[in-house]
């Protein structure tokens, strides 16, 4: 694995390299920037850009060249330090995670967290829940679900509809919202039990799809692209967070000043406690025998049948707990909101949870976490940068593809021990 | 035990089985001989399931069991390891084995794993390693130690001996004939080694172009000179 075998064209072969990236750039820059029709008095005329071309040509040729010398000088050192990632005892990644719990608990109580730092955080444990969720789909039964926005979207719409015609408070909506779409999960896992890998893909992402466009065009239901406004929030017991209320109010209950950054902080702990639920939840299933053949029926489908597995029952309980996530993360979305329309759960949804879960290691809970504080985090932090921000998103995606093409953590733990004292001697061993 | 009556199968219009007649009796081990194509493996995998068949019908234990889908006929106690081992390559050999007891009693695991340690001592060692790092043979030990949790009555055993060194071979026959002799286990053998396949069987039958065109003992067969140029040349 040591860097220095793997071949690396010295600087003149760097300078070619860059030259034939440069004058691809050139050709593809002559259609894209380098003409431009002009409306004028005579009518429409060209206008040619050269100078443009030639930027773009000598920009491509710097990046490149610059991108060559990181890679021959610098990324030798990166692999060294990331290399030890995936190595570290088992112990270690376990005892990271209750710090990150621990952190997480305590966050709301430090000085410098204020409203707006809390709310993003809840943005991102929402995507934090749907990668758990997602996780159990695709890393762990092996089914690829680029759809999986339209059960988020059936959560959401789930709880505001209930809500709104039946007056049904949010803690009864929850369960029957993950109900609801773990439901449409087994519904959707029918027709594709027979595919695989690519075909799946593009039926899920075609299910996606029709679900966005029944919530924006069946009108008389889900009020179409208007959405559905003054969705109510959550109480807790009974507890509202308003100001003031036809019930009781937290801030009167506990007799403390009314502050709308208690609902914040409420919403936060909220699905802190959903997402932590999932990961529990995942991380018991795979020990169990349901867990084992989801992960069991990724690796061989012959081989299953082969021991008396039924890869219908197996694929539709996958399909339909990791849906049941999705659609308790989606009323909670909709709490949180107060409002929904269609345009919340587009295509791109499903793919940025998607990158989560493989840029975070197909199967690793922490990895998620950290994905999922990069693609969501960082564009939201870097909101200031405007239009740049997504540049930054898709160079971080590149960057850990190059360096990590396996994900940022994906060790997978065994289920089964035989007992606790050579299990954990075996696990040092690489 | 197993009865195959008049069995005949295709893929679409080439037929790969006709009019297969075969009898596994309880308690012994029955090999099944044929060059590449002959059908033995379209054979099986008709018994366990796949819906290739075009007529007859299969019997098992008496209860007609022809178009049952194969976890069905695998949890009726028919046993399969199927071709190419298809073991579990990222879950740890515990795994795999634990994976065996899918369909049983989970109570029955701690003493069925012990026995199919006694049996494949090799995989003692390698309990922690994932399945994908072991070596052919080590795989094959376990493909079969994976089917045996399981507590089959009967064990389809599919080219156990495929890509793997003589002497590895041989000894996973070894395991074979003491399987069947110490825990009473059916077992149909299907093998292109013929004659280490027709050396441990009780009875044999060689199969060419979907059909079986010899039957005997296994000694009857070893002995037989039409046998022995087709399939023995240059064996032993």
């Amino acid at each position: 694995m040591a860097a220095a075998d793997r071949q690396r064209p010295p600087f003149v072969a760097m300078l070619r390299d860059s030259a034939l990236a440069a004058v691809v750039a050139a050709l593809l820059a002559v259609p894209l920037l380098g003409v431009r029709l002009v409306d004028n008095a005579s009518g429409l005329t060209l206008d040619r850009r050269l100078p443009l071309v030639l930027y773009a040509a000598a920009a491509v040729f710097a990046g490149r060249l610059l991108l060559s010398l990181a890679g021959r000088y610098l990324a030798p050192s990166l692999r060294g330090m990331t290399a030890s990632l995936p190595g570290m005892p088992r112990n270690s990644l376990v005892i990271f995670g209750w710090v990150l719990v621990a952190a997480a608990l305590l966050l709301p109580w430090m000085p410098f967290a204020e409203r707006n730092l809390i709310d993003k955080l809840t943005l991102i444990l929402i995507y934090v829940m749907l990668g758990w969720g997602l996780n159990i789909v695709v890393g762990l039964a092996g089914l690829l679900d680029l759809g999986y926005v339209a059960f988020y979207a059936i959560g959401a719409y789930a709880y505001a509809l209930l809500s709104m015609h039946f007056g049904l408070s949010f803690w009864i909506c929850l369960p029957l919202a993950g109900l609801i779409a773990a439901m449409f999960g087994i519904a959707l896992g029918f027709p594709v039990l027979r595919l695989r890998g690519d075909y799946l893909a593009i039926v899920t992402l075609g299910f996606g799809e029709i679900i966005r466009v029944v919530l924006l065009n069946w009108q008389a239901v889900t009020n179409g692209p208007n959405g559905i406004t003054g969705i109510e929030r959550p109480t807790l017991f009974g507890l509202s967070f308003s100001r003031a209320a036809d019930g009781p109010t937290f801030a009167g209950f506990f007799g403390i000043e009314y502050a709308p950054a208690q609902r914040v902080y409420f919403l936060y702990y909220l699905i802190l406690a959903l997402a932590m639920l999932t990961t529990l939840f995942a991380q018991r299933i795979r020990r169990l025998p349901t867990g084992r053949a989801w992960e069991a029926l990724r690796e061989d489908e012959i081989a299953c049948r082969s021991l008396g597995m039924n890869p219908v029952t197996v694929k539709l309980s996958a399909f339909a707990i990791g849906a049941s996530f999705a659609g308790l993360a989606g009323s909670f979305f909709a709490t949180r909101q107060g409002f929904i329309s269609p345009e919340s759960f587009s295509f791109i949804e499903s793919a940025t949870i998607l990158a989560i879960v493989v840029l975070g290691g197909m199967g690793s809970q922490i990895g998620i976490v950290l994905a999922a504080v990069l693609l969501v985090g960082l564009p939201e932090w870097f909101r200031d940068l405007a239009e740049y921000r997504m540049l930054v998103f898709g160079g971080a995606m590149v960057l850990i593809m190059l360096w990590r093409p396996q994900g940022l953590l994906s060790r997978r733990e065994p289920t089964v021990l035989l007992d606790p004292k050579p299990a954990s001697a075996e696990a040092t061993v690489p | 035990m197993l009865t195959v009556e008049g069995l005949s199968a295709g893929y679409g219009r080439i037929e790969a089985l006709n009019g297969i007649d075969l009898e596994v009796r309880s308690g012994e081990i029955m090999s099944l001989v044929g060059a590449n194509g002959a059908g033995k493996t379209t054979l099986l995998m008709t018994v366990c399931g796949a819906p290739l068949r075009t007529a007859g019908r299969i019997l098992f234990d008496g209860e007609d069991i022809t178009g049952l889908p194969m976890h069905e006929i695998v949890r009726r106690g028919l046993g399969h390891v199927p071709e190419g081992r298809r073991i579990f390559p990222r879950m740890t050999v515990l795994e795999n084995l634990r994976m065996g007891g899918y369909a049983a009693d989970p109570k029955n695991f701690p003493s069925d794993l012990e026995k199919v340690l006694t049996l494949f001592p090799q995989l003692k060692q390698r309990l922690g390693q994932r399945g994908g790092t072991l070596s052919g043979g080590e795989q094959q030990m376990l493909a079969i130690g994976r089917a045996l949790i399981g507590r089959p009555r009967m064990l389809l055993l599919d080219e156990p001996s495929l890509g793997l060194a003589p002497l590895i071979a041989l000894q996973l026959f070894q395991a074979i004939v003491a399987i069947n002799r110490d825990e009473k286990l059916t077992v149909l053998l299907i093998e292109q080694n013929a004659y280490q396949a027709l050396k441990l069987a009780d009875r044999a039958c060689i199969m060419v172009n979907g059909r079986i065109t010899l039957h005997g003992t296994g000694a009857e067969l070893l002995a037989d000179p039409a046998v022995q140029a087709a399939y023995l040349e240059g064996a032993a």
